[in-house]
């Protein structure tokens, strides 16, 4: 029982931290109907930023932060090559996104080499009536409980998350209106920067990050995303949270830790085939 | 002659290889209620959208007198939105966010503020698409096709408030309209858009009686 538990809430945590990258694509892909596939990369930068500060020296949360402030930095960026001409149909930037993802391996080895990187996690754990969690665990959950708290009363009460919004629901509208859509796209790639290097900051402690860790991370986050059609935010959250004991569960019990890929893997294309079944004869 | 709004000059728009509009040319003046009719596909709307910036013209001028707010064609609501998010998403480009002197106008709204858009019936939502053109407090409205789907009792109601509004705050309006006989009973001013060009221009009342128009706009007898 103890083991099961312990199993679970590594599950929890490592899926609240997909939750953050579902939401990365969720919001992204809402303004600008672009599936942002350099989602991954904003939390391999953020982790390798993360570590290399807190090896100098820089105390917790301000390291942390300034990591999350590049991963914000990044999306801005990537948002800016993918959709910062007018008229470019999503799907080419979707495939720019993918190409700015492998230039990115460039760029972090670069700067950083090719090998792995971390910091150490927070010790101890919590102990709750028996049942014990890390204090990592608890930070991940309290961090993206906090995250997801903030997204709901961005996007439900503001103006500007209302004008996000609006660039979903009809862009045409939101354009007569006198939104800048472009603009508003450009916003949502630096929020999904920022959730994604929330998520890496999070998780490097727990899973040293490289180059190319990217893709571990976005098809988890992707998987997760999918549960809400790539258009719910509260969705993703609970896909994440499925898809992250789902693999915890797999890789304790099996003791095989290589499987634990291959579910979310499963999961895509279970969802995939789930609705493509559903869908109407020739609707499109 | 009063101040000029809009003023249009030899507008010339492609898309790609075909012509949409070919050397239009057209004034509303302030305060000035202007109708445009015409044929699906004579440019009307491509019209509108090139003057509300929507689309570059390839030649000729537009020119306006303050800011021009359209009321689209097909209302283009936010649909899973409330009425009031885009009601106030209309303020967008202005500070004054208050939605109240909407509902005084159009009070069915003000019950229905927390509804979301697309539960509302057609006329209650053309309702919204005007409510929230307004807004953006427009010197010039631009309608397109206020009275499309819509019953005629619905399209009156809809129609005596444009009036009035017109009327009461000195709001210019042009209206795009299909329905010639709507338009030429709102309107003192007309031009007739046929194939991206004007066709025809000048009183409402002269236009009505124009055998061309009859024939083609006003359901008269096909000459014989």
């Amino acid at each position: 029982m103890t083991f099961f538990l312990g199993v679970v809430s590594s599950g929890v945590a490592t899926g609240a931290a997909f939750a953050l990258v579902a939401t990365g694509f969720v919001v992204i892909h809402r303004v600008t109907r672009v599936v942002n596939f350099a989602q991954g990369v904003f939390s391999v930068l953020a982790g390798m930023l993360c570590a290399t500060l807190l090896a100098h020296a820089v105390p917790h949360f301000l390291a942390e932060a300034v990591a999350i402030v590049g991963a914000i930095g990044a999306g801005f960026l990537v948002g800016l090559v993918a959709i910062g001409r007018r008229g470019t149909p999503p799907l080419a930037s979707l495939i720019i996104t993918l190409g700015v993802g492998v230039l990115s391996y460039a760029v972090v080895i670069f700067l950083w080499g090719d090998g792995p990187l971390s910091f150490s996690m927070l010790q101890g754990q919590l102990d709750v009536g028996g049942v014990t969690m890390l204090w990592q665990y608890v930070l991940i959950v309290a961090a993206t409980a906090v995250t997801f708290g903030a997204l709901l009363l961005f996007f439900n009460l503001t103006y500007i998350g209302k004008a996000l919004t609006a660039c979903y629901s009809n862009p045409h509208a939101a354009r007569l209106v006198g939104i800048d859509v472009r603009r508003m796209g450009l916003l949502a790639f630096a929020i999904g920067g920022g959730l994604g290097g929330l998520a890496g900051v999070l998780l490097t402690p727990l899973q040293p990050v490289e180059f190319d860790s990217d893709v571990g991370i976005a098809i988890n986050g992707f998987a997760a995303a999918i549960f809400g059609g790539l258009l719910r935010p509260g969705t993703a959250l609970v896909g994440g949270l499925v898809l992250g004991v789902a693999e915890a569960l797999v890789s304790g019990y099996s003791g095989f830790a290589s499987l634990q890929s291959g579910v979310a893997l499963v999961l895509i294309l279970g969802i995939m085939v789930y609705q493509a079944s559903r869908r109407p004869e020739g609707a499109e | 002659m009063p101040l000029v709004i809009l003023e249009v000059r030899e507008l010339v728009v492609r898309y790609g290889q075909a012509t949409a509009l070919d050397g239009v040319s057209l004034e509303v003046g302030e305060g000035e209620m202007v109708a445009l009719v015409g044929p699906n596909g004579a440019g009307k709307t491509t019209l509108l959208n090139t003057i509300s910036g929507l689309i570059r013209a390839a030649s000729g001028t537009y020119r306006t007198g303050g800011r021009v707010v359209q009321v689209p064609e097909g209302r283009q609501l936010f649909g899973d939105m409330t009425v009031e998010d885009n009601l106030r998403l209309g303020a967008w480009q202005v500070r004054d966010r208050e939605v109240a002197r909407i509902y005084e106008l159009f009070p069915p709204l003000a019950e229905m503020r927390r509804r979301r858009a697309y539960t509302l019936s057609g006329g209650e939502q053309q309702m919204v698409a005007v409510g929230r053109a307004l807004m953006g407090r427009p010197q010039l409205l631009a309608v397109d096709e206020l009275s499309l789907g819509l019953a005629p009792l619905v399209v009156q109601d809809l129609a005596e408030h444009v009036r009035r509004l017109n009327r009461e705050s000195g709001m210019a309006v042009l209206l795009v309209e299909q329905n010639a006989r709507l338009a030429f009973d709102l309107c003192a001013r007309a031009y007739v858009l046929e194939a991206g060009r004007v066709a025809m221009s000048g009183p409402s009342a002269d236009l009505r009686r124009s055998p061309a128009v009859q024939a083609a706009y006003l359901g008269g007898t096909v000459a014989s």
